[in-house]
């Protein structure tokens, strides 16, 4: 038997083939993280003056002031509330057509690009800018909170619509197809079916996103809660912006455990 | 009748799958369709209904020239062409039902197909075909939730509820244990002869080839290599198709006994 002259170690052959080229990248990851925190300057006085600071700002959110008593709390968290439902049911039905037109194995090429770079701008800009736009279009108010929480849903659900789709059976999709089906047939038989779980569970979380980002945009005056959340700060009134807070969090845990559950029933 | 005539497939990667290939197929005949992997037979048959469009020759489907048509002429002609698929391709997630009746696609309008009110009569066929092959009682469960055997009668019956001229099946057998490819092969047999059906069939099992069908053509890089009656398989034959090997084992008599009837199967 000739097996005597086996090698008796392995090594995993490491990611990068090149030594010289990994080891520049590990020092130089190393250096650059070094640098890095070098321009942080932190000052390390002030952290501990601001520590103590925190904690009695902290101290006077509680008790929670739930009084409410201009009732503008309750009024705030439901338009926040109506705003994400309204715009992520009005996002969606912008979405699908984008998202649609966005999946490569769908649409011929001009289709594909127009509707990617849709994509991309919605997704350049954060809420909170579009909200700043929106407002100056539209003025204060819910609307344009609406229009902003809009707008970012297609960036969101267009993207993850269109990605699904790329990934889904293309032999199923063939099988419908060769049935004489029309372009709308097969979406409906067979693309739909595919993609159905994964959008539900998706809609449920960007509903989440959007009361989140609701209480952002209202900061500068696209309506909801944030308006009184930023109030009630410069008022000093922190036991009142405690309340708002705990509301938001109830309100997004609830939708958590709703997504969490609904998600795995329609799976 | 299916006719082809010089036939040639290159795909964008340069690969020349088919290379002038002629081919009739009278109506009525099932024909098996020999060639080990890569050898263009799963091309051949997509070629048919325009999954793959072949770069050269013409494809005739009686007076219809399939390679020339138009899109919405090419929906009407795939209605006459029936496609069982490898590995079923049933839409998963829509029951058994829909599944059947997305072979109807080409005859109803989207409306009637999104609201899934197909005409009476095709509600009828589509149970009268679940009855035939066994799975009456299946057809308000999702398509997941099916054996492969049974999901594959499922694939029989969406193709044969477009009321075909002909069958195009692409490896029926692949996924299956040899009990039930045999089942399989002799339903796909029965229902053809019942309703003068024509076949082309890719079958990598040269023993069922030969038992299921009345000719067999065998592909070998792109050519016809043989084109004759089942038994005229000699080892030298099946040398030229698949290269050297020891063929004296895999080749039967073609009279093979008939096992276990079929009610029995359907079990």
């Amino acid at each position: 038997m000739s097996n005597s002259n086996y090698s008796d170690t392995w090594k995993k052959p490491p990611f990068i083939v090149n030594p010289v080229l990994r080891w520049l990248i590990y020092v130089g990851s190393l250096v650059y993280f070094a640098l890095a925190i070098g321009t942080m300057e932190i000052n390390w006085t002030r952290v501990a003056e601001g520590l103590p600071r925190g904690l009695t700002l902290l101290s006077k959110f509680f008790p929670p002031n739930l009084a409410d008593s201009r009732g503008v709390i309750v009024d705030g968290i439901l338009e926040s509330i109506w705003m994400a439902i309204i715009s992520t049911i009005g996002g969606i039905i912008l979405s699908v057509p984008i998202g649609l037109g966005a999946a490569r194995n769908l649409s011929p090429k001009w289709v594909y690009l127009f509707c990617r770079s849709i994509i991309g701008v919605s997704r350049t800009f954060p809420e909170i800018i579009l909200a700043i736009f929106a407002v100056k279009f539209f003025g204060f108010g819910p609307f344009a909170g609406f229009v902003a929480l809009s707008i970012g849903t297609i960036g969101f659900f267009a993207k993850l619509l269109a990605e699904d789709i790329e990934n889904m059976s293309k032999s199923q999709a063939e099988a419908v197809k060769v049935t004489g089906s029309s372009w709308l047939q097969w979406v409906n038989y067979s693309v739909q079916p595919q993609v159905m779980p994964r959008m539900i569970g998706l809609s449920l979380y960007r509903l989440d996103i959007n009361f989140r980002e609701s209480a952002v945009v209202g900061i500068v005056g696209a309506g909801g809660i944030g308006a009184h959340l930023l109030t009630s700060v410069q008022r000093y009134e922190y036991d009142t912006t405690a309340t708002i807070l705990i509301s938001i969090i109830i309100i997004v845990i609830a939708l958590e455990y709703t997504s969490g559950y609904l998600r795995k029933w329609v799976q | 009748m299916l006719r082809l005539e010089n036939v040639s497939k290159r795909y964008k990667t340069g690969d020349l799958a088919l290379k002038n290939v002629s081919l009739e197929i009278p109506n009525g005949q099932v024909i098996a369709l020999i060639g080990p992997s890569g050898a263009g037979k799963s091309t051949l048959i997509r070629c048919v209904n325009r999954l793959v469009d072949a770069t050269e020759g013409k494809i005739q489907l009686g007076d219809t020239e399939i390679t020339s048509l138009s899109s919405g002429e090419l929906r009407k002609a795939r209605r006459r062409m029936g496609m069982i698929f490898q590995e079923y391709a049933l839409v998963e997630r829509l029951t058994v039902m829909e599944n059947v009746l997305s072979g109807r696609l080409g005859y109803v309008n989207f409306w009637q197909s999104l609201f899934r009110k197909f005409p009476k009569k095709d509600v009828k066929e589509a149970y009268r075909l679940l009855d035939r092959v066994g799975l009456m009682h299946m057809a308000d469960k999702r398509a997941d939730e099916l054996s492969g055997g049974q999901r594959q009668r499922v694939g029989i019956c969406r193709a044969l509820i477009q009321d075909p001229e002909m069958l195009l099946v692409d490896e029926p057998t692949a996924s299956l244990d040899p009990k039930t490819s045999r089942q399989i092969m002799r339903l796909i047999n029965e229902l053809c002869a019942e309703r003068g059906l024509a076949a082309i069939i890719n079958i990598h099992d040269v023993l069922l080839a030969q038992m299921f069908s009345q000719r067999i053509v065998g592909l070998k890089e792109g050519i016809i290599v043989y084109d004759g009656p089942p038994d005229g398989l000699t080892p030298e034959v099946l040398t030229e198709i698949y290269g050297e090997e020891d063929w004296e084992a895999t080749i039967e008599d073609v009279d093979e006994e008939d096992d276990a009837p079929l009610v029995e199967v359907l079990k």
